[in-house]
């Protein structure tokens, strides 16, 4: 890791400035659900697509939140977040299928259509519970955070850093894509959850339901980001930032780095998982394509353009390539991977400090 | 009437040595006849042993053998008839096709197994063998001794064998029964089991023989599917090691991680399905292409691999997580470059010929060829991979840079030069990974995809920048997947493998084959 990426602590009017961008950048992205209920011929008129795409974009945004905290501060670059994010979506999914009940295609009142079409008899026990909202947000944070755990109670208690940290959790979102395509997993292998009708009571095609998934995500992310802001400028901030530039010497200083490891890598596990829940009835759809070692790399990126060891660069990031995929994609499918296989060349060449170090100064 | 006498007197003396001959001949009117004169020659036939007998059983169980009016037996030859006794054409004016019924379509398998057990072509010999062994009669029991007696091909004989002794076993010699059962037991096979499960109930007073002979079967058909489980992980193991060991000189050696691996594998089996492309119009040169593609493969990929490295890499040496990405990066460019040219279809790369089939090992172990070459291929790759870094020049050159670059430099070694060449000799590895993979996978544009995982896996079990810890951690990693899949399938079992390995990275996070003194600090 080099140690160029200073971490952001801009004192007294660049900080100010940069509060003010954020609130405004907060209250436009506030106002896109109410500009789509004006009338279509209005010259504000923001259509259904740009509302629900946004959507996703802040859960992606927080998804890069989670990502920057670990590898941006501690310098844990994990390969494996989507894994985090996927799970949380799946335990969304799995609401959402519950609170289907007799409305599927087989109208079984309990089973999901895809466990009547398998010769399930009675839900798996790992089923039940999801039925019940709360449950279900616990469970979309205790799961990834729990793996998060394991995992990285594992790998930082033997000291493994670096690349082979990259490795083995880039290992472990390909083995639960494998394990999920499984139909006998009983999560719909290849085909995943979709055909979700409703959630909170509230049906999911319908503007309200749209608007009200938007504000979520977007409350989710400014409470996300300010919770990871604290963090950043805490003593706990300082202390993971060392840890990111010469963890041998924090060791010898005393610190229990892999306690402060682990808790930023939960952290950051919950984060991502509770986007991915946010994520799953914007889109409609979780199968364990989401789990695919791309995924996480990709978002991996995001940070990565956006300028890592910066908050606001996460999320600038996060929106500033998923536009970019957005635009492309629908003008010329071909060029995106071209595209972005060259965002991850150009950033790590030419602009290590990613676009918020086109805005600062470069530090001496 | 002297003449008259003189006359048959003559015909028969001429007839004479053809009748000795000729069972043939004397069995023949009876295909005229009734269902159960038909079925009574044609074990007749079936018996005599003549040549000729084979292709008229073969006519008459088609439905294609004829009978003229007068009792003459017509045997179809292209458009002509010609007369089964005496060979010559005859007319077909009121002939119709000889019928057959259950009982006659029975003697006929009986007696053309018979008759093919001493046909010329072996495969037909085989075939019999094969057939008499399913029909089990008493009777066969001569037939198949005097057959024996005859064949030297030891394929036939083993089946030759096993054919006899099930025939002894439903015969009345109780003294050969008990041999049958003793031999049957020594061959091993599944067919004999099955036959011995049948004769346990048959016979009660040899129940205690005949388990004796189920059990050595078992334990036969346990050691060989063991020894084919071997084999089969074996033969992933050497697919992981030449994917790995390309790794364990970019990533062991010189401490680059290259996302990208994958994709320079993929490189290398399209550059396969290129050159077979190009020699497919030269007959000769046809089968050899994928010989040929082995060095153009290994200079694709090299030549990429050197220009990754002097592009793009060099300016991010220190810098491993950036590396990282840089190259994930170029590997998505190279997967779409690829898609666009060649289409995401999966393109074919055929097996040459002198690659196909399979080998039975003794005990019956199926190998197949494909597979085997794959194995020898692995080894010979890293037999040279070993000899290029101890013996040559440019291995002396990287072990040095690695060990300590700047002393390297004051004696003269050209630093980057050497770093240039070391990248493509690791790059040019994954190319002949590539020509490899080409025989067993499909050509697709995400087909290195599959496999960086689990490469980065095996240098990371075996032990960064060991070739010995890439080749036990290759072949480990390779047999204990194919000894899981039986129990959890092929995609838990890679589930279980990668956890097995992050618990065993606990124990030894240096891998198996750690490096000790001043390599192992960096």
């Amino acid at each position: 890791m080099s140690a160029s990426i200073a971490s952001p602590a801009p004192a007294g009017a660049a900080r100010l400035t940069i509060r003010l961008v954020l609130i405004g950048a907060v209250l436009v992205l506030a106002l896109l659900p109410l500009l789509n209920r004006l009338p279509p011929d209005s010259a504000l008129y923001v259509s259904d697509f740009i509302v629900s795409i946004t959507g996703k974009w802040i859960t992606y945004a927080i998804l890069a939140l989670a990502i920057d905290l670990a590898w941006g501060y501690a310098g844990i670059l994990s390969l494996g977040h989507g894994a985090f994010f996927a799970l949380g979506g799946y335990a969304m999914g799995m609401h959402l299928m519950r609170l289907i009940g007799p409305r599927g295609v087989y109208g079984h009142p309990t089973l999901p259509d895809f466990m009547v079409f398998l010769g399930y008899k009675e839900l798996p026990w790992y089923w039940l519970g999801f039925d019940h909202f709360p449950f279900m947000v616990l469970m979309a944070m205790a799961v990834p955070g729990m793996l998060a755990l394991v995992v990285g109670y594992l790998a930082f208690r033997s000291r493994i850093t670096g690349v082979y940290l990259s490795i083995i959790t880039q290992a472990m979102t390909y083995a639960l894509m494998l394990a999920f395509f499984r139909n006998d997993m009983g999560f719909g292998g290849n085909n995943g959850f979709t055909d979700f009708k409703e959630l909170l009571g509230m049906p999911l095609n319908t503007d309200a339901a749209r608007a009200a998934l938007f504000y979520a995500s977007l409350a989710l992310l400014v409470v996300a980001f300010l919770v990871c802001t604290r963090i950043t400028q805490s003593k706990l901030g300082r202390v993971l930032v060392a840890i990111r530039d010469a963890e041998s010497r924090v060791r010898f200083l005393g610190y229990d780095v892999t306690q402060h490891k682990l808790f930023v890598f939960v952290l950051s596990a919950v984060l991502a998982g509770l986007a991915g829940a946010l994520y799953v009835p914007q889109v409609g759809i979780i199968n364990p394509g989401e789990f695919s070692p791309g995924n996480s790399i990709e978002a991996v990126i995001w940070v990565a353009v956006g300028g890592r060891g910066t908050l606001v660069g996460a999320v600038l990031g996060a929106f500033s390539v998923n536009a970019l995929k957005t635009w492309l994609t629908t003008v010329a499918p071909d060029l995106w991977l071209f595209a972005l296989g060259g965002l991850f060349v150009a950033v790590t060449l030419f602009l290590p400090r990613g676009l918020i170090g086109l805005f600062s100064k470069a530090p001496k | 009437m002297t003449r008259f006498i003189l006359r048959i007197s003559l015909l028969l003396l001429l007839a004479l040595p053809a009748r000795a001959q000729d069972a043939f001949t004397a069995a023949l009117p009876g295909l005229a006849g009734g269902f159960g004169d038909i079925a009574a020659s044609v074990e007749r036939l079936g018996a005599s042993g003549d040549p000729r007998a084979l292709p008229l059983l073969r006519a008459l169980q088609e439905g294609r053998l004829q009978k003229a009016g007068d009792g003459r037996i017509l045997l179809p030859d292209g458009a002509r008839l010609l007369d089964a006794a005496t060979g010559q054409p005859a007319e077909a004016a009121g002939a119709e096709a000889v019928r057959l019924n259950n009982r006659v379509r029975q003697a006929l398998r009986g007696a053309l197994g018979r008759l093919q057990l001493v046909s010329p072509d072996p495969a037909e010999r085989l075939a019999a063998a094969e057939a008499v062994f399913r029909s089990r009669s008493a009777e066969n029991i001569p037939l198949l001794q005097a057959a024996l007696a005859r064949e030297t091909v030891p394929r036939i004989r083993t089946q030759m064998e096993l054919a006899l002794a099930a025939s002894q076993l439903v015969g009345s010699d109780a003294e050969a029964k008990r041999d049958a059962v003793a031999r049957l037991g020594a061959s091993g096979s599944v067919e004999a089991r099955a036959v011995l499960i049948e004769a346990r109930n048959a016979n009660p007073e040899m129940a205690t023989a005949i388990e004796v002979s189920i059990a050595t079967i078992e334990r036969a058909l346990a050691i060989r599917r063991a020894a084919e489980t071997l084999f089969q992980g074996l033969s992933l193991g050497s697919v992981l090691l030449l994917a790995a060991l390309g790794l364990a000189i970019t990533f062991g050696v010189m401490g680059v991680i290259n996302m990208a691996h994958g994709e320079f594998v993929m490189l290398g089996a399209y550059a396969t399905f290129v050159v077979q492309e190009a020699c497919r119009g030269i007959p000769w040169l046809a089968p050899w292409s994928l010989v040929l593609s082995v060095p153009a493969a290994f200079l694709v990929t090299a030549a990429c691999g050197a220009l990754l490295e002097r592009g793009l890499i060099r300016h991010l040496y220190g810098r491993p997580l950036e590396t990282l990405l840089m190259t994930f990066g170029v590997g998505m460019i190279l997967q779409q470059a690829v898609r666009l040219a060649f289409g995401a279809q999966n393109r074919e790369v055929l097996s040459p010929p002198w690659m196909q089939g399979t080998i039975l090992l003794p005990g019956d172990i199926a190998v197949t060829q494909n597979r085997l070459w794959i194995i020898v291929f692995g080894l010979i790759v890293l037999g040279l991979v070993f000899a290029a870094i101890r013996l040559t020049r440019f291995g002396l050159e990287m072990r040095a840079v690695v060990q300590n670059r700047r002393i390297a430099a004051t004696m003269g070694i050209r630093t980057g030069r050497v770093d240039a060449m070391t990248f493509a000799f690791g790059s040019g590895l994954a190319g002949m990974a590539g020509v490899a993979l080409s025989q067993i996978d499909n050509v697709s544009p995400n087909l290195g995809t599959g496999y960086i995982i689990d490469s980065f896996m095996v240098v990371v079990f075996g032990g960064v920048g060991s070739l010995a810890g890439t080749l036990v951690g290759a072949m480990s990693l390779g047999v204990v997947n194919k000894l899981l899949e039986p129990y959890a399938g092929a995609v838990l079992a890679k589930v279980f493998v990668l956890v097995a390995i992050m618990l065993f990275i606990q124990r030894r996070p240096k891998g198996l084959f750690a490096l000790k003194g001043r390599a192992a600090e960096s």
